[in-house]
């Protein structure tokens, strides 16, 4: 593999107090693939997250964010909003939307820093130019966009916080794509979500990668989506990577399967590897 | 305009103006040390009236505001309470300080109370800043009551607590303690030993902390959530009240707008020790009346209520949690 | 009281029993004494029967108030009730039309006369005081206690040109905005990280520091006394005088009109008049740019706003120069108006109106600004024989409409942008 991956993770170590949360990570998203983190409720994974999107600074390690165009970033080095000006856009776990704007509005905050630029800081924006009213038209075509492949367009004038939980995941998705993304961060993206729901959510989520070529890194819980859509998986265990390749060799990795699931019964463990729809 | 050009809010009185400043080591260093001695004595009322904001800070997460105004009713009740004691016979000063002390608890409390029952509970889940709306006009309320039962003027105290040991002199310049300055700073460390006591280790104490970390959790496990609060509240109102008392005492003069400057002082004080952290209020305290006597002691009692606020903004920027609060981390 | 059908009597008698004893404890110490200060030094009045006329009102008061709330089996209003987004209807859009075609015909109606007027120019100092603390506080929620810090710096601006300097009016309009406005980010930039009480505590301090220097830099604000002889407004330069003092012509003569000292108050009226319709304008427009889109962001949610490319920063700091600007304008409104300035105009409880101006109208909401004004400001001014009671009645209205609308008179939001219209009809709509 020649091209350079979007994300390269060396080293990564992060401390709370004594508590080593993140241990001396090392791994690698290559562009326009699909690689998801996983691990049980506490290895860290959210934490890795937080680190590359700038919201932690770690302690040891260095974050290699590279664009398609070739400019490298160093994340560990940026503040929170620079990272997302730069291309890594995430979502959260616990669903943050603007809950009291509505579901379009949500998605034109996504597109501040471009509208911001077009309004030549608000005052081609006050005095409504034509360069504005353009770029205004055309975020609002992204908006619709977004929300039809997303199922919202209807609810589009409604607040983002009545919307029923499947509904805010996708918008939540709809939002960071519409900030331009070149690495999208997941985390949890399926968590809440039925069975149908997941499955739709699979389908987005290839069809960002394959029709729009972005990157993406994913934590999940739910394998049905993990071992479906994901190109590579890294596993952690207790902040440590513990293995990381295709889905094919990590759900058969003896390691994984004990640390993962932390049960003798080595059946169920395959089982839920395999993506049956039980959870971890 | 009010707050100012009276000797109310500030070492005003213990000031030693121009000529203390007494060029020899000796006599600077007395001059220092009799700073000292009015900082803590100004901060120990400061850090009392910090615990009230501090601790319903810590529970409901609101700046009430009318606190200050509870300290100032708590300063009112207590000069009542003397012209009471006068009128009853009781002249020995000791006892009538502690019957007054009592008094101006007990009543002082119930304005507490009531401040939480009728003017925050009903607003407890509301949007952020309904309570705050609420809490000004309780303190605009309460300003203007005592205003209009008891008069606008100054109300002047004679001294009932007189003499001083003389730590030190030096020709002209003596530095000295006065024994009511030992009484507030006895009174005070006693109170925060006994209100440490409540905290850690009564069923009440378990409940505030309880309450502080997680009110809704708290709830479930069957901590009465509102009379939690209201002990809250009457307990920081108790305490606002004998910071009152000591101000009446120390002062010898009170208005019913004493409470605004001094409040907003106390706030300062809890936010710079780390709101929520009860010690951090004391030390709080203490480092406000510090900063407010050595500014006026050495730079200019005009601007002693900017230095305490430049120091304020000061520790916030690089110490955003206050000195003693837990550093928080922030949830993603 | 949890089921209200089936309350009695006596439970009532008891809850108002219990209310009264209550205030017979609050009333004991501070209203049945009263300390006197007389020549033999501090005495002591008893008048404990105030006490018992204090308990007797309160057990009334909370008797009716409950036999009140369950014949009209008033339910009490849910604490948080979600702000609904909806287009401006036409009712509303009408009743905002009217309201400023009232304003503008209002001088010329017959009952409108000098007194009047000039009520009603106070209350537009606060309709636009609200409007430009609105936008720091309602749209980018960001807790101003001390917004007349930049109110007093607007003020003491133009008061300062106009003497120093001899500029016009309409010259020191924009450098008082700019000046508070640069105050606002010398302000804004340490501070604006902070967590929002903080930020209101520092901002408070900040307002308290602003009038301690008022107060005791002599040499050039006056010190306590203040300025006086502030220049008067001038028609486009046409001065609003008897008669000139340097042989130009004065407003009176320019129009061919006798003078009269009402055509200043009009003009004043239409001045503040304009200068607020100007900050509505303003703040109704900026609120569909991105930028205003990003202050409801970062007040709704900073992290997800960071997360989002969002310089929370940079959008604060915005937000409280344009609110602080606003202000600037406002205060040099004043100090043309009053021709006097002194710190004792702005004092904290200032402050306190026009934040529960924004809050009691309803937080973002521009005509619940105009209605909270016209309550807190309006209703006490034709109250003024009761000077004494007027501040407490302030207070209390402060607590009670709190109690009543925690959200606010008028709690809705207008959206910025809607997917249903077509982009051209979104323009549409106050």
């Amino acid at each position: 593999m020649t091209v350079p991956p979007v994300l390269s993770v060396e080293h990564l170590t992060i401390r709370f107090g004594g508590l080593v949360a993140v241990d001396d990570l090392s791994f690698e998203a290559a562009p326009g693939q699909i690689t998801a983190l996983i691990g049980p409720n506490g290895a860290g994974k959210t934490t890795v997250f937080n680190c590359i999107t700038g919201f932690y600074k770690p302690d040891v390690g260095r974050l290699t964010f590279r664009r398609e165009t070739g400019a490298s970033f160093l994340l560990e080095r940026m503040d929170g909003f620079r990272i997302a000006q730069a291309g890594v856009v995430r979502t959260f776990q616990n669903i943050r939307l603007f809950p009291g704007m509505s579901v379009v509005e949500n998605l034109m905050v996504a597109q501040h820093v471009k509208l911001m630029h077009a309004s030549l800081f608000s005052v081609a924006g006050f005095l409504r130019l034509p360069r504005f009213l353009h770029a205004e038209a055309q975020a609002i075509e992204r908006a619709r966009y977004w929300l039809e492949r997303t199922g919202l367009v209807d609810q589009a004038d409604l607040p983002a916080g009545s919307l029923p939980y499947g509904a805010q995941r996708r918008l939540e998705i709809a939002r960071a794509m519409c900030a331009g993304p070149s690495l999208l961060c997941l985390d949890e993206p399926a968590a809440g979500l039925n069975p149908r729901e997941s499955q739709g959510l699979n389908e987005l989520l290839l069809s960002i990668r394959d029709e729009h070529g972005i990157s993406i890194l994913l934590i999940e819980h739910d394998m049905s989506v993990v071992m479906q859509i994901s190109d590579r998986i890294v596993v952690l265990e207790q902040g440590r990577k513990i293995a990381a390749g295709p889905p094919d060799e990590v759900r058969v990795n003896p390691e994984v399967i004990r640390a993962y699931l932390g049960v003798e019964d080595e059946e169920t463990a395959v089982a839920v590897l395999q993506g049956e729809g039980a959870r971890a | 305009m009010r707050l100012f050009g009276r000797p109310l809010n500030g070492s005003v009185r213990t000031f030693a103006p121009g000529g203390a400043r007494v060029g020899n080591f000796r006599g600077r260093m007395a001059y220092f040390l009799q700073q000292l001695i009015n900082g803590v004595t100004l901060g120990a009322t400061y850090g009392l009236i910090a615990i009230g904001y501090t601790m319903v800070y810590g529970i409901v997460g609101m700046i009430n505001f009318a606190h200050g105004d509870i300290y100032m009713i708590g300063a009112f009740v207590s000069l009542v309470g003397f012209m009471l004691m006068g009128t009853m016979g009781i002249t020995w000063v000791p006892l009538a300080c502690f019957l007054v002390l009592i008094f101006a608890m007990g009543f002082t409390a119930v304005y507490g109370w009531t401040v939480e029952r009728v003017a925050y509970r009903p607003l407890r889940g509301s949007q952020r800043l309904a309570p705050l709306i609420s809490a000004i006009g309780v303190s605009i309320v309460l300003q203007n009551f005592v205003q209009l039962a008891q008069g606008a003027r100054v109300k002047p105290l004679p001294p009932m607590i007189r003499g001083s040991f003389e730590l030190s002199s030096s020709g002209n310049f003596q530095v000295t303690i006065s024994y009511l300055q030992i009484g507030i700073i006895l009174v005070t460390v006693a109170l925060m030993a006994g209100f440490t006591y409540i905290i850690k280790f009564t069923p009440l104490g378990r409940a505030q902390r309880a309450a502080e970390q997680d009110r809704t959790m708290a709830s479930l496990l069957g901590v009465d959530v509102d009379r939690t609060i209201s002990a809250t509240f009457v307990i920081g109102a108790a305490l606002a009240a004998v910071a009152g008392l000591m101000v009446t005492l120390y002062y010898g003069v009170i208005d019913f707008y004493i409470g605004f400057i001094v409040g907003i002082k106390a706030f300062t004080a809890a936010v710079l020790g780390g709101i929520g952290s009860l010690p951090g209020a004391m030390l709080g305290g203490m480092l406000i009346g510090l900063i407010e006597a050595f500014w006026s002691g050495y730079f200019s009692i005009e601007y002693k209520d900017v230095a305490a606020f430049g120091i304020l903004v000061f520790v916030l920027i690089f110490r955003p949690t206050g000195l003693l609060g837990r550093p928080e981390i922030e949830k993603v | 009281m949890e089921s209200d059908a089936k309350i009695s009597i006596a439970a009532l008698v008891r809850d108002a029993a219990a209310a009264a004893l209550v205030a017979g404890l609050l009333a004991f110490p501070l209203l049945g004494f009263r300390l006197v200060d007389s020549a033999r030094g501090l005495t002591l009045d008893t008048r404990l029967l105030w006490v018992v006329y204090a308990a007797a009102a309160v057990f009334c008061g909370r008797l009716l108030f409950s036999l009140a709330r369950i014949s009209l089996s008033m339910r009490r209003p849910a604490a948080t009730r979600p702000v609904k987004i909806e287009a401006p209807g036409r009712t509303r859009y009408l009743f905002g039309v009217a309201l400023i075609a009232a304003a503008i015909v209002m001088p010329w109606l017959p009952f409108a006369d000098r007194n009047i007027i000039d009520k009603a120019t106070l209350i537009l100092i606060y309709v636009m005081l609200g409007w430009g603390l609105n936008i720091v506080v309602g749209l980018a929620g960001l807790l101003d206690l001390g917004y007349v810090a930049f109110y007093a710096v607007g003020a003491y601006s133009y008061a300062l040109l106009s003497q120093n300097f001899g500029l016009s009016f309409w010259l020191c309009l924009p450098l008082a905005g700019l000046l508070a406005a640069t105050f606002g980010v010398a302000l804004g930039f340490p501070v604006l990280r902070l967590r929002g009480d903080y930020l209101a505590i520092v901002t408070l301090g900040f307002g308290e520091i602003v009038r301690e220097v008022l107060i005791n830099w002599g040499g050039v604000t006056g010190g306590p006394n203040g300025l006086s002889g502030i220049q008067r407004p001038s028609f486009f330069g046409l001065p609003m005088v008897p008669a000139a003092t340097d042989g130009g012509t004065t407003f009176a003569q320019f129009f061919g009109l006798a003078f009269s000292p009402n055509q200043r108050i009009v003009f004043l009226y239409y001045l503040i008049l304009a200068l607020a319709l100007a900050t509505n304008l303003f703040t109704l427009r900026i609120r569909r740019l991105p930028i205003g889109r990003a202050w409801e962001a970062l007040r709704e949610d900073e992290i997800a706003a960071r997360s989002l490319g969002i310089n929370p920063t940079m959008v604060k700091l915005s937000a409280f120069a344009i609110g602080a600007c606003f202000a600037g304008f406002a205060g040099s409104f004043f100090a043309t108006r009053q021709g006097f300035i002194s710190p004792e105009s702005f004092t904290f409880i200032e402050s306190a109106i026009i934040l529960a101006i924004v809050v009691l109208g309803g937080m973002g909401s521009q005509i619940g600004i105009v209605l909270a004004a016209f309550l807190l400001v309006g209703l006490p001014e034709w109250f003024r024989e009761l000077e004494q009671f007027r501040m407490l009645a302030f207070g209390a209205a402060m607590v009670l409409i709190m109690l009543w609308r925690p959200q606010g008179l008028l709690s809705h939001r207008d959206p910025t942008v809607r997917l249903g219209t077509p982009p051209r009809a979104k323009e549409a709509g106050a």
